[in-house]
């Protein structure tokens, strides 16, 4: 079974795939063109769960509400990333990234290990 | 005999004043020492690159009895210069032991506000993170609590988090990487999270921002950050060969991948992660 985390990457996809807002019946059918069959009270509950973290907001002036994502899919993934990328390393202790950018004697000193390490074996 | 007890206990409550000013005068030496010598010597010295391990418990030692002999020779200095104490009048000076005590009271306190500033903002800063992945990125098909971001650029990073650590790769790295080197990459985040070096960077990370003026501050965070590094390649090193390590750094690093891998502030070592595969 899916968890709350797969749950709410799916209703948030369906919200950015809409061309229109959406209510959480209208979640439901796209879900249910996808395969998953699931009670609209629990689509209402991830609804307002993804409301209280900010990626949606809702329209209450109209019966069912509404609901529209806050940023498209692309400025969260430029979000995401900024924090990935745009710091140095060392720079951030949210994450520990592999490896930044390397410099160029850097990457020098590791193209001489790869050349030593093929003639050698 | 109960004055007499009295007295007895204050005479045994009375320290020379000589006494105090010459511990007081040490404390300095060893806080001074620990604040610049001995870091500086520690960052420029080529053994740590061999033995990270070592070189990360002396940071550790240094930055904690750096902190706590410059509590100390506060606390010491002003038990020397309060005149209350330094007479040996013990109860009419319980005040001035209170008041002599503040500077190294406001040290220790600041120095802890910090740590807890820089736990909080950093776990908000997770949390947000978190919550980000959880819409941007699919599980990995085969492997636990690894995440694929759909995005060209090849980066591979963990977010330590207690238990529910999350290694995220993107699909540009994946791309990118032959199966052994993507072993590499796992394995050296993987130890990331299992050695908790979150706890030993957020520590640093709060030394650095508590001391934003002192120079030394921001070279140890940068040396401790570079000696991490060293220990997730040496496990990565346990699982694949050196050259297959060298190769995913490339693959990754000299991609055009934006985010310098070193900071400025002094550190070399950085350098020594890459030298230290061919050594």
């Amino acid at each position: 079974m899916a968890t709350l985390g797969e749950l709410e990457r799916a209703v948030m996809d369906a919200v950015w795939d809409a061309p229109a807002p959406l209510s959480a019946y209208d979640v439901q059918e796209q879900l249910e063109a996808g395969g998953r069959s699931l009670a609209a009270t629990t689509l209402l509950t991830v609804l307002s769960r993804l409301e209280k973290k900010g990626f949606v907001a809702s329209d209450r002036s109209v019966r069912p509400y509404r609901y529209t994502a806050v940023a498209a899919r692309a400025d969260h993934v430029a979000e995401l990333m900024h924090e990935v990328l745009g710091e140095s390393r060392d720079r951030s202790a949210v994450l520990a990234r592999f490896v930044g950018s390397v410099s160029e004697e850097d990457a020098a000193v590791l193209r001489e290990l790869l050349r030593s390490a093929g003639s050698g074996g | 005999m109960l004055p007499a007890a009295a007295a007895a206990l204050d005479g045994a409550l009375v320290i020379p004043h000589g006494a105090i000013v010459w511990a007081a005068a040490m404390l300095w030496l060893v806080a001074l020492l620990l604040a610049w010598p001995v870091p500086v010597w520690l960052a420029r010295v080529g053994w740590p690159m061999r033995a990270p391990v070592i070189a990360l418990l002396v940071w550790q030692g240094v930055g904690l009895a750096g902190g706590l002999s410059m509590i100390g020779a506060l606390a010491l200095t002003g038990l020397a210069v309060a005149p209350g104490v330094a007479q040996g009048a013990a109860v009419s000076g319980a005040a001035a032991l209170w008041l002599a005590l503040i500077p190294a009271a406001l040290f220790a306190i600041y120095l802890l506000v910090h740590l807890a500033v820089t736990i909080v903002q950093v776990t908000r800063q997770r949390h947000r993170h978190l919550a980000l992945l959880d819409m941007l990125s699919a599980p990995h098909p085969t492997r636990a609590r690894t995440r694929v971001l759909d995005d060209a650029v090849p980066v591979a990073y963990c977010l330590p988090r207690g238990a529910g650590s999350v290694t995220v790769l993107s699909q540009g790295l994946l791309d990118r990487l032959d199966p052994d080197e993507l072993v590499a990459v796992i394995a050296h985040e993987r130890a990331h999270v299992e050695q908790r070096h979150d706890i030993l960077l957020l520590a640093f990370r709060a030394w650095r921002s508590a001391l934003p003026w002192f120079p030394v501050a921001a070279l140890a965070d940068a040396e401790v950050a570079a000696l991490v590094e060293m220990l997730a390649d040496d496990h990565a090193r346990r699982e694949v060969r050196d050259e297959v390590l060298a190769r995913a750094i490339l693959a990754v690093g000299a991609s055009g991948v934006p985010g310098a891998e070193h900071d400025a502030a002094g550190s070399t070592r950085g350098s020594d992660r890459f030298r230290r595969l061919v050594a």
